[in-house]
């Protein structure tokens, strides 16, 4: 990292930072002090010996059953939502007919549908992956299509006037102009997919940080549950910050200056 | 390389079913290498007969041919107002584009870079349009009309939105490169001393759908000392008082 882009992200940051902080240090005040009892608000400290003590479960277990459910049931909502995004831009019909429905399928409660999973597919890793599928896919559908329909028509004009065809300022065009629509859309999804997976555990599971925060909630373990949470934090800001460096690589003339 | 269009007409129909014929029995014809300017008040069809010419539209009646074939997509080099470069290519990659829509068009980059050079714009090629100025932008708008490789270019209000000094520069950058290479130019514009200064012929289109043809009898080859003559100031005071009289 050059020092430029280290002033960049320290001027971007820092003021989190000491907030974040001070928020962490009032918290460890307030439980050390017994002002807030600790099966209410664990202290910071006793959360990291938590993680500490049990990281080999936590992380080889749990957060690995975790990250299988969230892979797969990303992946899907990516390649399925691009793939439907593109079919609806160029078919009309299929637009009129699946649009309403993928944004019905918003509208829907999910924890309500989470048991429905767990009946069509049982406790398998599927009934997951579905909560994860319908919790993540709205958002690449609906920021790949946007970003498909917003091509500027003057722009396409201009290469049908260079004898370019529909084929060719789809790719030339379309595609290009979709990407930062798309992006703000797959982290959007990254971050929901995680949600999922841990909501889809929390239903039914026997692995999985969903699970094993359910599980600790059950037997009064404020610091287990905030054991699962921080590590599902620390991964969603990793995931979403290694989204926003891909976007960043292939949007490279967006930041140009 | 002539353009021709006999008796062409073309309504334009809104999503409201309502339709306004903007071209009614259009005759016009555009020679070889001859330079020629259409004005006309806003909602004339200066634009419409472009996109006409383009292929982009349709028109209801008569025939649009150049050297006697009629007109298709990918036949002229156009050039819209905006530069519409696309951002995320540099401006090499902008100014070949069409090559990659035509099997018929070579194009190295090694002869991209002559012409980049050619217009000052060598030390861009990498660059992207963001990072150019508005004329510089335009001259590469420009150059990405030339490289189509058509005889013809139509150029839609090229200079409309760049600032006054600037837009003499181009002016003068354009007829050096038109008088070099011999292209035939259908040019818009609002400015009707910009119309003087570049054209051979003026085609001024009434809102009543007449159309007025105008020959420009300046002595060529014209430098922008030409723009403070009596013989263009009476010229572009003519053209005034023509569509200051029109009644829409």
């Amino acid at each position: 990292m050059q020092m430029k882009q280290i002033k960049r992200w320290i001027q971007s940051y820092s003021l989190f930072i000491i907030f974040a902080s001070l928020l962490l240090i009032v918290f460890e005040w307030l439980v050390r002090w017994k002002f807030i009892p600790s099966f209410i608000i664990p202290a910071p400290t006793s959360v990291m010996m938590m993680i500490l003590e049990n990281w080999r479960p936590l992380v080889f277990d749990h957060l690995n059953a975790t990250m299988l459910e969230f892979i797969i049931g990303f992946l899907i909502s990516v390649i399925g939502g691009v793939l439907l995004a593109v079919w609806m831009f160029f078919s009309k019909t299929v637009e009129k007919m699946l649009y309403p429905a993928v944004l019905i399928s918003q509208m829907m409660p999910i924890i309500a549908l989470s048991p429905i999973f767990v009946l069509w597919f049982g406790y398998t890793i599927w009934s997951k992956v579905a909560v994860t599928v319908l919790i993540s896919f709205f958002p690449i559908v609906v920021g790949t299509y946007d970003g498909l329909k917003s091509g500027d028509k003057e722009y396409i004009e201009l290469l049908r006037s260079m004898g370019a065809t529909r084929w060719h300022t789809f790719i030339k065009l379309n595609i290009p102009m979709a990407l930062p629509s798309f992006f703000s859309g797959l982290k959007l999804a990254t971050v929901y997919a995680l949600v999922g997976a841990t909501i889809g555990e929390w239903l039914g599971a026997s692995e999985g940080l969903g699970y094993y925060s359910r599980r600790m909630s059950g037997n009064l373990n404020a610091e287990g549950v905030f054991a699962a949470i921080t590590i599902l934090t620390i991964i969603g800001i990793l995931l979403f910050a290694i989204m926003s460096a891909i976007e960043k690589k292939a949007l490279h003339w967006k930041n140009t200056e | 390389m002539t353009l021709v269009l006999k008796n062409v007409s073309y309504t334009f129909t809104n999503k409201g079913n309502q339709s306004n014929k903007v071209i009614s029995e259009l005759s016009m014809q555009v020679n070889r290498g001859e330079f020629v300017s259409l004005i006309g008040k806003s909602g004339t069809g200066k634009s419409t007969i472009l996109k006409l010419v383009t292929g982009l539209l349709t028109q209801d009646e008569g025939e649009i041919s150049i050297d006697g074939k009629p007109i298709s997509l990918g036949d002229v080099g156009y050039m819209p107002q905006r530069d519409l470069l696309l951002p995320w290519r540099s401006i090499l990659d902008n100014i070949i584009i069409s090559a990659e829509f035509r099997k018929d068009l070579q194009i190295t980059r090694e002869e991209a870079r002559h012409w980049l050079n050619r217009v000052g714009l060598i030390e861009y090629e990498n660059a992207l349009p963001k990072q150019l100025s508005g004329g510089m932008r335009q001259r590469a708008a420009f150059l990405r009309a030339l490289l189509t490789g058509k005889d013809l270019l139509l150029l839609d209000e090229p200079f409309g939105a760049l600032d006054a000094l600037t837009k003499r520069e181009m002016q003068a950058w354009l007829l050096s490169i038109w008088q070099e290479l011999n292209k035939t130019v259908l040019f818009i514009t609002h400015d009707l001393e910009e119309a003087c200064f570049l054209s051979d012929r003026i085609i001024l289109l009434h809102p009543d759908k007449k159309v007025e043809k105008i020959n420009v009898d300046l002595p060529r080859p014209r430098f922008p000392e030409l723009l403070h003559s009596t013989e263009l100031a009476g010229l572009r005071h003519e053209l005034e008082k023509k569509i200051a009289n029109e009644t829409d």
